[in-house]
This record gives structure tokens, sequence and C-alpha cells, in this order.
């Protein structure tokens, strides 16, 4: 066991560390709150400057604009860059999961068109999959893409949840195109421009009152032909590998979210009597236990990743012990400090105002549980009601019993 | 970055597993339940090279590390398998320091001698007193007293309760402290003033345990210094963690196969999110706990100023995760789980007695917090 680079990965962060050391005067500050606009344009910058050192999009292919390396690079310029406090890049989602999306499903117009100016910044991605009454059953999304005699689409519905809309320049949606199939099979995806003609953008705003989201609303908007990504009804495969994406980012990052047992005891630490205190000392010590098993998973995850394996949904766990485990630390830094905690100012108010919806965030707990119950554990499924049925008569037969 | 386990070590553990599915183990502790014979392991742990894991080669052992150490116990402890290695381990672990002459040291790394550690609770961030373990509450004992006289020898006065392989032992490592910093005293159980009684009616069968009595019992000092001794506790918890984990494991591959083949209402009872989803969280738990072993492993031979806490959060996370994990396995069976005939109640009885050794995992996670909350620990970024 070896926590160590490799002499290769040394020498890379070393790379990484001594570019940002002389580069991180150019980078916004990490907690924004004023003027939007300005903050984005400032990040769009930074992500520009990162990716013409070579620093975004590290294990892109070449041909693409990447730099073809290991998903294990990526943890280090990831590592590093909080390291300097400096901020990631401004399109995260585009970079980490929607551009591989297209490398792996695009044409090659797309990949010429689109690739480029989403890791330079230029074009911001925002991903146009859930829907109101679809998030955890995501097959069962009811925005309606309709093909015309020209091979133009028409496309109807309404998005949620959806993050960077309010200045993303495309989005990568996933549609119905044929209701009288089963509900996996008529769905295909598509690259939408956001500021096409029908494309209404509401922000979402959370407990803590800032909008962390967006919804979407699609009003007969026109897609030009060729908007399609991979084949049209194949847009389920299309969407797991986005998925695959994500579970891959998120497990290069499992310590990004910056829920960490040291960061906690700091907190609580500060207050003498706390840290004496046998009931803070039991709880918080239940909780690091959580906190630290998460930071050792992920190291697991990242020699699995290192060693070209894609993470199961097993990896989906670590983000139940994060949530929880940051969810009894908000609440027990809150115990100890007292109103003073949910201040708004306070670093802990936004915290605790932020889990709750985290808990439902890229799959509830309750859905990954079902999967890892079922493709880990390898328990049968629940009885399903929607197979075999075609979408249209589905969606009949849901109406007809909220009805009666 | 390689947070896995080596070849080597992948290796060691399946001779383990192979090793004693040789013996019915599960069957012998319910057996031992009724007041049967425990099967004597020590030969094969001997045949394994088990026995001299922590020993230097120089001295006939395998030189190896904490986490060599605790995929044994962890096998051990999948099939409730009465090795006790839990003695013999971090007593071992001190002697290796010195003290003793080299040919005992090497009788202890081959088998042909059995040790037993004795244990005392290092210090914390809130009290520096070395405590040992009461026969019954919640007010530590204090650590047996040594006095040094001439010739590496002292005496040793005190109790240690609830020690595990004490009993038979060839030789007892007992951590005592000596003006109140801690110090190693080797005894042989036939010594004049040293009493080893087998604690009766333990609720584990496959654990044996004892209590220590000292009165002005003569040994040799032990080389260890502070630092080894606190190792040793550490240690101690983390092989503990490792047996719950292999107790885990098998607890839910047993949950897992009953909840696939068990119907109610038409449906196999793994198909219900109430049966699925606590099955989950057994999972949940057990490769939490494997990942903290891994990090105590790490940090015993590459950072040994986080071991404390990260045997401290094994111990924490397996005994929870045991507990949890036999109580799930009683349920999934229903009624016929909590039956004497069935093998869920001997997990459960594994879980609820390692739970309570060596200060208990409430112990564990008070230590972490102190070492966190004190700043002992810096944990590395």
């Amino acid at each position: 066991m070896d926590l160590n680079d490799t002499p290769e990965q040394a020498a890379y962060r070393a790379e990484v560390r001594a570019w940002l050391g002389q580069n991180a005067s150019h980078a916004p500050s990490t907690r924004g709150r004023g003027d939007e606009d300005a903050a984005v344009a400032a990040h769009r910058a930074w992500q520009r400057r990162l990716a013409e050192a070579g620093y975004v999009g590290v294990t892109w292919p070449a041909e693409h604009g990447g730099q073809g390396k290991g998903p294990l690079h990526q943890v280090v310029v990831n590592q590093e860059i909080a390291r300097a406090g400096v901020p990631g890049i401004l399109d995260a989602i585009g970079v980490g999961m929607l551009g591989p999306t297209i490398i792996a499903h695009g044409s090659d117009e797309q990949k010429q068109r689109y690739l480029a100016p989403m890791l330079h910044g230029d074009e911001v991605w925002c991903q146009l999959f859930s829907e109101p009454a679809a998030g955890s059953d995501l097959a069962g999304i009811q925005t309606r893409a309709r093909q015309e005699d020209d091979g133009s689409w028409r496309l109807s519905g309404q998005k949620v949840w959806t993050t960077n809309a309010q200045f993303a320049a495309f989005g990568l949606l996933l549609a119905r195109t044929d209701p009288d199939a089963h509900k996996h099979k008529g769905l295909t995806m598509f690259v939408v421009p956001m500021d096409a003609d029908g494309v209404t953008i509401r922000p979402l705003r959370q407990i803590s009152g800032e909008p962390e989201f967006n919804e979407v609303f699609f009003d007969d908007v026109r897609l030009e032909p060729g908007s399609e990504v991979g084949p049209v009804n194949g847009g389920w495969g299309v969407a797991l590998t986005t998925l695959m994406f994500e579970r891959l980012t998120i497990g290069a990052g499992s310590e990004g979210m910056g829920y960490r047992a040291d960061r906690f005891a700091a907190a609580i630490a500060s207050d003498p009597v706390a840290a004496k205190d046998p009931e803070v000392r039991a709880r918080f010590g239940e909780l690091a236990t959580e906190l630290l098993a998460l930071r050792f998973t992920g190291y697991r995850l990242l020699t699995a990743i290192s060693r070209g394996q894609i993470p199961g949904p097993e990896a989906g766990m670590g983000k139940i012990t994060a949530v929880n485990g940051a969810i009894a630390a908000g609440d027990l830094i809150a115990d100890v400090l007292g109103p003073e905690a949910l201040d708004p100012e306070s670093e802990w108010s936004y915290l605790i105002s932020f889990l709750p919806g985290l808990k439902s965030a890229g799959g509830t707990e309750e859905i990954l549980r079902n999967t890892v119950g079922e493709r880990v554990l390898g328990l049968p499924p629940e009885p399903r009601l929607d197979k075999g049925i075609p979408f249209s008569e589905l969606r009949a037969k849901e109406r007809q019993e909220v009805a009666s | 970055m390689n947070f896995d386990l080596s070849d080597e070590q992948v290796l060691l553990r399946e001779a383990a597993r192979d090793a004693l599915s040789r013996v019915r183990t599960v069957e012998a502790a319910r057996a031992a339940l009724e007041g049967g014979e425990l099967p004597d392991l020590w030969p094969t742990a001997t045949q394994a090279g088990w026995t001299g894991l922590l020993v230097d080669d120089a001295h006939g052992g395998a030189g190896l590390g904490a986490i060599d150490a605790m995929l044994v116990t962890a096998e051990a402890g999948r099939v409730l398998a009465s090795v006790p290695l839990l003695g013999h381990l971090p007593a071992t672990a001190i002697l290796a320091a010195g003290g003793l002459d080299d040919a005992t040291l090497g009788k202890l790394a081959s088998g042909e001698l059995r040790a037993a550690y004795v244990p005392a609770r290092p210090g914390d961030d809130l009290s520096p007193a070395w405590t040992a373990e009461p026969r019954s509450g919640r007010r530590r004992a204090p650590a047996p007293q040594v006095a040094r006289g001439d010739e590496g020898l002292a005496t040793v006065d005190g109790t240690v309760s609830w020690v595990p392989d004490a009993v038979g032992a060839d030789v007892l490592v007992v951590v005592g402290v000596e003006g109140g910093a801690p110090v190693a005293v080797a005894l042989g159980p036939d010594a004049e003033g040293v009493s080893v009684e087998a604690a009766a009616g333990v609720y584990d069968a496959t654990r044996p345990l004892g209590h220590v009595t000292l009165e002005n019992a003569c040994g040799r000092v032990l080389a260890a210094g502070e630092d080894a001794l606190r190792r040793a506790w550490h240690l101690a918890h983390a092989l503990i963690a490792a047996e719950s984990l292999g107790a885990v494991e098998e607890c839910l591959q047993r949950s897992v196969a009953y909840a696939k083949e068990r119907y109610t209402f038409g449906r196999p009872i793994g198909s219900y999110q109430a049966i699925k989803h606590a099955l989950t969280e057994v999972l949940r738990r057990q490769e939490n706990t494997r990942s903290l072993l891994y990090y105590a492993g790490w940090a015993y031979d590459s950072q040994p100023s986080e071991f404390a806490a990260a045997a401290s959060a094994a111990r924490a996370a397996g005994g929870a995760a045991l507990d949890f994990a036999a109580r799930e396995l009683i349920s999934v069976h229903g009624g016929i789980g909590a039956t004497w005939e069935h093998d869920a109640p001997l997990f459960f009885r594994r879980a609820q007695l390692s739970r309570r050794l060596l200060g208990g995992t409430g112990d564990a996670v008070d230590r972490l917090a102190g070492e966190l909350l004190g700043g002992a620990t810096p944990i590395a970024a």
C-alpha cells in the first residue's frame, strides 16, 4: 500500500503546482456572491487559462484538444487546484461528463464544432436529463421531440435541476422520440442551443436562498437536422455513458466536496469545553469514522480507476456516506455553536441548508440502495409494472389510476 | 497511489481461508457453548507461519506488518475460529522491540511458545493515566504497578480483567506503569504471584478470556518504549476490527443468500426495499471497515502518527458493522434466526462480546475524537 505518487506522477504534480503558483493570482475568488455576470466572466477566463496550459480535459484524447492522460493525472490536477485554494473550471459538468459523451457517441461534425469551445470555457454546457416527474426513474421522461419532414426536430417539455443553464450555450438533452415504444427504447439524445426561440430558463432557489439550479422550459423549440447525438431511439445507451462519466467524476473527486473530518474537528475544537464533552466526542467520533472511511474508500476507488477500471454502482455508497456524515457534522456544529452557526454569513449555515437537497442529487439514497442491492449484492428487483408496455399506454394507465 | 492489497497479501488471505476451512469451526463454536472442547488451531497457526507474522526474519518470523496480521484475523473471524492471535500478535509486536533472549523470541515466532498481551490503555488528551480493564463498570482499573529491580528484572502488582487468550499462554506480556510511565514486563504464568483465572460463562465460547492477577510477581523488563506500547493497544483494536470484518462478510453472504430464496407474498424477500436497503447498509459498513483497516495497515508502516486514529476508527466501524450485520442476519431469517439451532446467534454472540473488549468500541470512538479534536493526529492531506 502506497499513497505516494509514482515518479512520473510526482513530476506532473510538481509541474501543475508550479504553474498554479505562477497563475493563481488570475483565479477568481472561490466564494463570490455579488454580480453573477462578472463572476462567470472571471471564472470563464480562468478555465481558458487552465485549458491553454493543458489542465482541462486532461483525460480527453489529444485529437479533441485533451492531453490523453490517465484519470489519475486529472486527480492530481484536482488535488493541486484544491491545495492552491483556487476554483476549478467553470464547466466541470461539460468537460467531465457531456464532452466525453459526445466523444463516445457524437458525429465527427459535432466533435469538430463543440469540443474545443467547451474545453476553453467559451461555450458552457448543461445537462438536461431530469424532469419534474422523472428523476430516479429517468427513463420516464416526457419531454417530446418530433421529427419534421426536413429532418429538423420540434421539442416541447420541461427539465429541472439544471446547473449552469442560465449562462450555458448548449445543453445535452434526453427526449422521447417514440412514445409507442417501451420506455427505454423510444429515447434520443440531442444537442440544444440554449438561446433558441422557445427556451425559457428560470432560477430555482434552494433552502439556502441561493439559486443552485434552474428549471428549463421548451416550447416548440426547433432543432436543426443532425442535432441528435447517437442513434435515434438509442438515447438510453447514450445517457448511460453520461452517467458512467458522472460516477467517474464523482469518484475522482470524492474528497472535493470538502466534507473532511479534520475541517469539522477544527470548528468543534475551537470551543475547548465542547472538545472535552463526552456527548460531543461520541457524536464527533462516530461521524469522523464515517468521513475517514469515505476518504480511504476514495483511495481504493482511485486505485481501481488507475488500473483502468470504471467505478461500478457501489461507488454510489460513497455519496450516502458523505451526505449523511456531513449532515451529522453540520448538526453537531450547530449544537456546539448555537444559533450563531445558522447566521447567513456562517459557512455552516450554507452547509446545513445545502445538504438536504444533496441527499437527492445524483441519485437519491433510496435509488442508490436499490441499484447497489440489485447490481452488487444480486438481490432480486422490485416487481415492475412498466415492463413490456409502450410508454404511451403506461402514462395512460398512470393517469387512470390517479383519477380513480 | 496504490491503496490495495499486494499479490502476496491476497495469497496470504487465500491461504488463511483455505487452512481454516479444514476445520468445522462454526459447528465447534456451537458445541463449545454446550461445553464441548474447542479445536486446537494453534498447530494451524504455526504451520501457516501466523505466529511469527510480526517478528523479524532474523528471529524466525515473517517480518510482515499490521495489514498482514489483520488479513489473517479477518479470516479467523469469518468462520468464528478460535485462534489465539489476539493475545499473541500484539505481545510479539512488543517483544520484537527487545528484552527477551533471541532463543525465546525464536520459539515465540515459530509457535513453540505462545504469548498473551495483557493490555493497558494508553493515556489520551483528557488524562495521561494508563489504565487496565476493570472486572465491571465504567471506572477503569489502574494499570499494574511495576517496580524495577536488578539485572533487568521487575516486580509487578495489579489486576487486569477480560484478557484474551491469557489462559494457557507461555509468556504474559504485561503492560504496567512505573512512576506513571508505561513499561512492559514478560512473566511466566507459573511464576510466583502470577494467577490466570479462566473467565467463567463467557458469552462467546470461541473467545477464551482470563483474569490476570499479579502479586509481587517477578518478570523481565522489556525494551519496548511508550510508542511501542501505544501501538500494541491500537494494534489489538485493529485486529478485533479485522475479525469483525470477516464475520460481517459471512453474515452478509448468508443474509443475501436467504433473502433470494425465501418468498413472501409471491416474491423473494430480498426484492423488498426494506430488506434490500438494510443489506446494502451492511455492505456499506463492511466496505467502510475494510477501507479503515487498510488505512490502519498503511499508517502502521508509513504514517505512525496516524495509527491511533486509524485503528480507533477501524474498531469503531467494525464493531458497529458486526453488531448491525448480526442483527440483520437474525432479522432476515425471522424467528428461526434467533433459535439455538441457527448459526446467526453465534455471530451475534461474537458481536456482543467483541464490542466490549479492550475498552470497547465506545472507547475507540472517544479516542478518535480526542485524536482529532486534541490535534494529536494531524491527518495528512
